[in-house]
C-alpha cells in the first residue's frame, strides 16, 4: 500500500492537473485564471511531496530495515511462456532511485511555482511533471524488463511533451521530435535485447532470469546469422537502450537540444533523472552483465568516451545551459564506467550526488535565466553576482560538488569529492586496460570540468556587465518560492557525499545494498578501490584545482586569451564548437535519406512502378485491346472470311502437331 | 442446436435494420433524420448483443462456440454453418462496436443520400459479421464478396473527388485476388468433398497440390491486408472514401485478410505455409520498411495514415507466419489495436475534415491552440500507433516481435525498424498539424470538438487504454484456439512427414 500510494500519488496529481488545463479559463479573466493556476499547482506539488515523504519512509525501511519486496498487482501481457505483471519491487537500488527522483521532482514542482509564473499553461505544465515523475517511479519499481520498458518509453514521452512545452517555438518541436525518435532507436536495441532474454530464459522476470543467469553463463545464442556468446549479445543490445536514454557518445545529440524545454524540466528529467536510466539499468541488470566481460568492457569504453567527449565541447559552449547539459552527459559517461568495471555501487552513489549538485546547477542557471529577462547566452551576461548573491553561492556550491573538490587530507569536500573519487580510484584499481582507458580519460575530463564549471561561473557572474542596460536594470534575486528548494539540493549537494560514502561504497555498503546489484569476486575494482596508491587518490583534486584556475586565467585574469586561443587553432575551435559535427553527419547519413527515399518509393514505386505497370498499366492496355478489338470489326466480309481461314488452319495445325506426337 | 442463434440474429440484425430504413417514406429531411436514427439504434443495439458472445465465451476450450448447422445446399454438402472460435470472437465485436461508432461520425458529415448512405453501411456490417463467423467455405466467400458491393458504393458515392477511379481500383484489385481464391475453394471441394471449414482443417490436403492452393488463397489475402506490392489501391481508396468509410475499411476490412491466413492458410496448408514463409517475412518486411518512408513523404493526412496502417499490417503477417504462440496471439492483437487506432486516426482527420474540407497536411498548423481537447485525443492515438506502452499499440507489436525473434533474429530485427520510422512520421505529422503559431487566416475561428464527436471517440479512448494496461480480457480469449492452431499445425506436418517417408 505505501509503494502503491507512493508511485500512483504523481499519477494522481498529474491528472487532477490535467483536468484543470481543461477547465482553466482563458488567461485574460486573470483573477479566475490564477486561482486554477495555484490549484493544479498545489495539486501535483502536494501529492509529490506526499510521495517524497512516502520514499523516504521506504527508503530507510528498504536500506536499513532489509524489508525489500515485490508487490503484484496484476497481470499485464500473457502469451505462451512470456508472462508479466505490473508489479511493484523495491530494493535497496530502487529505494535510492526513489529518493533521487522523488526529491528532487518535489522540488522542481515547488520550483516551477516560481519559475513558470508568467507561463500560459501552468496546469499542464505540472500535469506532465507529474505524469514524469509517475513514470519514472515505474520504471525503477519494474520487476521485469517489460516494465521497464514502459517506465522507459513512458519518461521518453513526459520528455517529449516536456521539451516540446512551448510548442509555438519550431526549435523546441523539433528538438522534441528528435529527443523521442533518438530515444527510439535505443529502444530498438533496447527491445531486442529483450527478445534475445527471452529466447534465452523463457522468461523476462528479474527474479527468474538473475537466478538463471549463472547457469547460462557459457551459453550461445543463434542470432543475426552466426553464434555468439548469449549474455553478450544480450547486454550489448540492452546497452544500446541504456546509451539512448542516457545521451552516450553516438545517441547523445538529442540532449544538448534537451535544453529548449523550460529549465526546470532540464533539471529534473535531463539531468537528475530521466537520462540517468540507462545507468540504473546496467546496474539492475549487474547480475547479467557480471557474466560478460566483453559487455562490461564496452560499457567501460562507451562511458569513458563520452565522458571525455561532452567534457570537450561543454569547455566552448556559450549558452548556459547547453554547458551543463553537454556535463550531464559527461557525468553519465562517468557513471557508466564506473558500472563497467563492476563499481556499479559507485556509479549509483555518483547518480544520487549528481542528481543532487546538478538539478541545483540547472535550477541555479534558471534562477540567472529568470534574473537575466530569459537570457541564456553567457557572452551576454557577466558581473551580477552582487545583485543575485544567493543564486550565485548556490552557483558555487553546485559547481565545486561537480568539480569534485575537496581535501584530500582531511576527506571533506562537497558530494561530488566523494562520488567521482571513488569511481576513478575504482578504474584505476580495475588493473585492466579498458579500466587504465577510463581512468586517464576520467582524470583529464575532470580537469575540463573544472575549467568549464569555472568558465561558466566566471563568465556568468563575474567581469563587465555584458548586457543591455535594460536588463541590467531588472537583475532581482528570484522569490523565496525558487530559493527555498535550491537550498535543500544545496543541502544535499553539500552532504550527500559524505553521509552516502560509507553506505554507498565504504564499508557498510555489503549491508546496505542487500542483494540488489550483483558482483561476482573477480571483479573486484570497487574493494581495491580504497587501497590505491596516494598520487591516484590525489589526482583529481589536483586537476581540479588546476582547471579551475587555469578558468579564473582565461576569464578573470587574462581574458584576452580564449579569444586568442580560439583564432589560434580555428580548427579545433569549430569542430568543438560543432560538437564535433554528429548533427550534420546524422542529417546527411540518415535524415535526408529517409527523406528522399520515401519521396522516391512513392514516386517511382508506387506511382510509376506499381500503378503503372499494375492496375494503370492493365487497364490501359485493356482499353488498347479493346480499341484494336473494335478496329477489327470493319464490316467488310472479306475481312472476316481471312480470319476465319487463319482460324480453321491454326486449329488444323495444332490438332496435326498434338496427334501426330 | 439447441441454443439460441445469436451469431445469425448479430449477423442478419443489421439487414433488417437496412430493409426498415428502406420502407421509410416522406419528406427528405425526415427520411434522413429517420435513417440515422434506425441505423444507430440497430447497430447500437447490435453491439449489445454481440457482448453477450463475450460474456458467454468459454475461453476454455478451442471448438467453435455458439454454432448454428443448417442444411443449404444438401446436392453439394453445403450446409449454412455458422461458428465462433477464440480467433474469430473479438473480431465480430470489433465490427459491432465500430459501425455505430461509424453511424454517430457520419450524423452530420453525410448530407445527400442519407437513406441509401446507411443502408449501405447496415449492409455491410451484416457482411462483415457473417464473415468472421462463417464456418462454411461458401457461405464464406458469399460473405467476404459481399462486403465488396456496399464498399465500392460509399467511395464511388459519398467519395471526394476521384472517387470512381478509386472505388473501381478497389474494387478489381479485391475481386482479382478473389477469383484466384474462388477456382481453388473449388479445387478444395473436389478433394475433400465438403465446403465445410472445421472438416477442411481436419483434412489433409495433398502436398503437392497445397502450394496453388496457398497461392490462391494467398492472392486473395494479400490484396486484403494488404502486403506489399498489392497496397496502391488502399492510400487511393482511403483518400477518397468518406470518413467513416475509411473507417470501416481500415478497422474490419484490412483484417479480412490476416484473419484469412489464420483461419484457412495457416491450417489447411501448413506445407505451403511452411514453404512460403521467406516470400511473406520478404513482402512484409518490404512493406514496414518502404511505406513507413513513403508515409513520411506524405502530403495528404489520410495518405499518410493510410500507408502507415501498410506498415502496421505487414506487423500483422510477419507475427501470423512466425508459427510461435507470442507471434500469432500478437498478429490478433495488432489487427484488434488496429481496428481501434486506425480508426481513430481516421476519425481524428475526419474532425478537421469536416471543418476544413482539406486534408492537406501544410493547410493546417498550431491546432492546438483553438483545439485542445482535439490536441488530446490525436496525442493519444498517435501515440497509440506509434506503440506507446501502456496502449493497445504496443502489446502486439511487442508480442509479434517476440515471436519473430525466435523464428528469425533478421527478420526481428528489420521489422523492428518499423517502430522507429513509426515514430519518426507520426510525430511529424502531429507536429505539421497540431504545433506551431496558429498563423492561417482560415483556421482563426475553428471550433474544438463537439459533445457528439467526443462520444464517437469515448469508446475508442477507453478501449485503446484498456488494451494497454490489461490486455489480458483479450488475450485470454484466444490463448486456446491459438495453441490449438499451433498443435494442429504440428501435427499436421508430422503426418505429411511420415507420409513422405514412407512414400520413399
Amino acid at each position: 500500500m505505501l509503494y502503491f500510494a507512493a508511485v500512483f500519488l504523481p499519477l494522481l496529481g498529474s491528472a487532477a492537473a490535467g483536468v484543470l488545463t481543461f477547465l482553466a479559463p482563458p488567461v485574460e479573466e486573470k483573477e479566475r485564471r490564477h486561482r486554477y493556476d495555484t490549484a493544479a499547482q498545489w495539486l501535483t506539488s502536494g501529492p509529490l511531496l506526499l510521495s517524497t515523504v512516502l520514499a523516504w519512509i521506504i527508503f530507510f525501511d528498504v536500506t536499513m530495515g532489509g524489508n525489500a519486496r515485490t508487490v503484484d498487482l496484476f497481470t499485464w501481457i500473457d502469451s505462451g511462456a512470456l508472462e508479466v505483471s505490473w508489479a511493484l519491487r523495491v530494493d535497496s537500488l530502487t529505494a535510492v532511485m526513489m529518493i533521487v527522483v522523488t526529491t528532487v521532482s518535489a522540488m522542481v514542482h515547488v520550483y516551477s511555482h516560481g519559475y513558470m509564473h508568467h507561463d500560459r499553461s501552468i496546469p499542464r505544465f505540472q500535469s506532465y511533471l507529474s505524469l514524469f515523475t509517475f513514470f519514472m517511479l515505474m520504471l525503477v519499481t519494474a520487476d521485469n524488463l517489460i516494465q521497464l520498458f514502459f517506465g522507459w518509453e513512458g519518461v521518453g514521452l513526459a520528455s517529449y511533451l516536456l521539451i516540446g512545452f512551448w510548442y509555438d517555438k519550431p526549435s523546441a518541436n523539433a528538438a522534441a521530435i528528435k529527443a523521442f525518435v533518438v530515444n527510439r532507436v535505443g529502444d530498438f536495441g533496447f527491445a531486442l535485447g529483450i527478445f534475445t532474454v527471452f529466447v534465452m530464459f523463457q522468461s523476462v522476470s528479474f527474479d527468474t532470469i538473475f537466478a538463471a543467469a549463472p547457469d547460462k553463463a557459457d551459453a550461445t545464442i543463434q542470432v543475426f546469422g552466426g553464434e555468439f556468446h548469449a549474455l553478450t549479445v544480450a547486454c550489448l543490445l540492452l546497452f544500446v537502450g541504456a546509451m539512448g536514454k542516457s545521451a552516450q557518445l553516438g545517441l547523445h545529440t538529442w540532449l544538448p537540444d534537451a535544453m529548449e524545454g523550460p529549465t526546470p524540466v532540464s533539471a529534473l528529467i535531463h539531468a537528475a533523472t530521466m537520462v540517468t536510466a540507462g545507468i540504473f539499468m546496467v546496474a539492475r541488470l549487474s547480475p547479467l552483465f557480471e557474466f560478460s566481460d566483453t559487455a562490461l568492457a564496452v560499457v567501460t569504453i562507451v562511458g569513458a568516451s563520452t565522458a571525455i567527449f561532452a567534457a570537450t565541447v561543454g569547455c566552448v559552449q556559450n549558452d548556459i545551459k547547453r554547458v551543463i547539459a553537454y556535463s550531464t552527459c559527461s557525468q553519465l559517461g562517468y557513471m557508466f564506467f564506473a558500472c563497467g568495471v563492476s563499481a556499479y555501487s559507485a556509479g549509483i552513489f555518483h547518480l544520487m550526488t549528481h542528481g543532487f549538485f546538478k538539478a541545483l546547477l540547472f535550477l541555479g542557471a534558471g534562477s540567472v535565466i529568470h534574473a537575466m529577462s530569459d537570457e541564456q547566452d553567457m557572452r551576454r551576461m557577466g558581473g551580477i553576482w552582487k545583485s543575485i548573491p544567493v543564486t550565485y553561492a548556490l552557483m558555487w556550491i553546485g559547481s565545486i560538488a561537480l568539480m569534485g573538490l575537496g581535501i584530500p587530507g582531511l576527506n571533506l569536500g562537497f558530494a561530488g569529492f566523494y562520488s567521482k573519487d571513488v569511481i576513478l580510484e575504482a578504474a584505476y584499481a580495475a588493473h585492466s586496460g579498458v579500466g587504465a582507458y577510463a581512468f586517464w580519460l576520467g582524470v583529464l575530463a575532470a580537469f575540463l570540468t573544472a575549467f568549464y564549471s569555472g568558465r561558466l561561473i566566471f563568465m556568468t557572474f563575474h567581469g563587465q556587465p555584458r548586457a543591455d542596460e535594460k536588463v541590467m536594470a531588472h537583475v532581482h534575486e528570484s522569490p523565496m518560492i525558487m530559493i527555498a528548494p535550491l537550498l535543500v539540493l544545496a543541502a544535499g549537494a553539500v552532504a550527500a557525499g559524505f553521509l552516502g560514502y560509507a553506505y554507498f561504497v565504504g564499508h557498510d555498503t555489503v549491508a546496505f545494498w542487500g542483494n540488489s546489484i550483483l558482483v561476482l569476486d573477480k571483479h573486484p575494482a570497487l574493494e581495491h578501490a580504497h587501497h590505491v596508491p596516494t598520487w591516484v587518490k590525489l589526482a583529481p583534486i589536483v586537476v581540479g584545482f588546476g582547471g579551475l584556475i587555469l578558468s579564473f586565467v582565461f576569464y578573470v585574469a587574462v581574458p584576452s586569451i580564449p579569444g586568442a586561443l580560439a583564432n589560434f587553432f580555428q580548427g579545433t575551435y569549430r569542430f568543438l564548437l560543432n560538437k564535433w559535427y554528429f548533427d550534420e553527419l546524422y542529417d546527411a547519413l540518415f535524415v535526408r535519406p529517409a527523406f528522399v527515399l520515401g519521396r522516391g518509393f512513392w514516386k517511382a514505386g508506387d506511382g510509376a512502378l506499381i500503378d503503372g505497370v499494375g492496375p494503370d498499366g492493365i487497364a490501359a492496355a485493356t482499353r488498347g485491346i479493346a480499341r484494336r478489338a473494335g478496329r477489327l470489326q470493319s464490316g467488310f466480309v472479306y475481312h472476316y472470311a481471312f480470319a476465319m481461314l487463319i482460324g480453321v488452319v491454326v486449329l488444323i495445325t495444332w490438332y496435326l502437331l498434338s496427334h501426330a506426337g | 442446436m439447441t441454443h439460441f442463434p445469436i451469431l445469425s440474429l448479430i449477423t442478419f440484425l443489421p439487414l433488417v435494420g437496412a430493409l426498415f430504413i428502406m420502407a421509410v417514406r416522406g419528406d427528405a429531411t425526415v427520411v434522413a433524420q429517420n435513417a440515422r436514427s434506425v441505423a444507430l439504434w440497430t447497430s447500437g443495439v447490435n453491439f449489445l448483443l454481440s457482448l453477450v458472445l463475450w460474456f458467454n465465451f468459454d475461453t476454455a476450450t478451442a471448438a467453435f462456440q455458439f454454432e448454428e448447422k443448417a442444411e443449404w445446399m444438401p446436392v453439394f454438402n453445403v450446409t449454412y454453418h455458422m461458428g465462433v472460435d477464440g480467433i474469430s470472437m473479438l473480431f465480430v465485436l470489433l465490427t459491432t462496436l465500430l459501425t455505430p461508432v461509424c453511424v454517430l461520425a457520419s450524423w452530420d458529415s453525410i448530407k445527400d443520400r442519407v437513406k441509401e448512405y446507411m443502408i449501405a453501411f447496415l449492409v455491410m456490417e451484416t457482411m462483415m459479421v457473417g464473415m468472421f463467423c462463417a464456418l462454411d467455405m461458401v457461405l464464406f466467400y458469399i460473405f467476404f464478396e459481399g462486403v465488396l458491393l456496399p464498399m465500392f458504393l460509399i467511395i464511388g458515392v459519398w467519395g471526394g473527388p476521384r472517387r470512381v477511379y478509386s472505388a473501381f481500383k478497389f474494387f478489381l484489385y479485391t475481386l482479382a485476388g478473389s477469383v484466384l481464391m474462388l477456382l481453388a475453394m473449388l479445387a478444395m471441394y473436389f478433394d475433400a468433398g465438403t465446403t465445410d471449414v472445421p472438416a477442411l482443417m481436419k483434412h489433409a490436403f495433398p502436398v503437392a497440390m497445397q502450394p496453388w492452393l496457398w497461392l490462391a488463397f494467398f492472392a486473395s489475402f494479400a490484396v486484403k491486408v494488404p502486403m506489399w506490392p498489392v497496397h496502391t489501391w488502399l492510400p487511393d481508396a482511403h483518400v477518397e472514401a468518406p470518413t467513416a468509410g475509411s473507417v470501416i475499411l481500415a478497422g474490419v476490412l484490412l483484417k479480412f485478410g490476416g484473419y484469412g491466413f489464420l483461419r484457412f492458410s495457416l491450417p489447411m496448408f501448413p506445407e505451403a505455409t511452411v514453404m512460403f514463409t521467406p516470400l511473406i517475412y520478404t513482402l512484409s518486411i518490404v512493406a514496414v520498411i518502404y511505406t513507413s518512408l513513403v508515409a513520411l513523404a506524405q502530403e495528404d493526412m489520410k495518405k499518410l495514415i493510410a500507408y502507415s496502417s501498410v506498415a502496421h499490417m505487414g506487423f500483422v503477417t510477419v507475427g501470423a507466419f512466425t508459427l510461435t504462440v507470442q507471434g500469432i496471439e500478437g498478429a490478433i492483437y495488432q489487427m484488434l489495436s488496429h481496428g481501434v487506432v486506425s480508426a481513430a486516426l481516421f476519425l481524428v482527420v475526419g474532425v478537421v475534415y469536416d471543418r476544413m474540407h482539406s486534408r492537406e497536411i501544410a493547410a493546417y498548423g498550431g491546432l492546438v491552440h483553438r483545439m485542445p481537447a482535439y490536441s488530446l485525443i490525436f496525442m493519444l492515438f498517435m501515440l497509440a500507433s506509434v506503440g506507446l506502452p501502456g496502449t493497445g499499440g504496443f502489446v502486439g507489436e511487442f508480442l509479434v516481435l517476440v515471436g519473430a525473434f525466435q523464428a528469425n533474429s533478421w527478420v526481428a530485427l528489420f521489422t523492428a525498424t518499423g517502430v522507429i520510422l513509426g515514430a519518426v512520421y507520426m510525430l511529424f505529422l502531429y507536429r505539421r498539424v497540431i504545433f506551431g503559431k496558429l498563423t492561417k487566416e482560415s483556421l482563426m475561428k475553428i471550433a474544438d470538438m463537439s459533445p457528439r464527436e467526443m462520444a464517437v471517440f469515448a469508446p475508442l479512448v477507453v478501449l485503446v487504454l484498456w488494451m494497454g494496461v490489461y490486455p489480458s480480457s483479450f488475450l485470454d480469449v484466444m490463448h486456446v484456439s491459438v495453441a490449438d492452431l499451433l498443435k494442429n499445425f504440428e501435427a499436421a506436418r508430422a503426418a505429411a512427414e511420415t507420409l513422405a517417408v514412407a512414400a520413399n
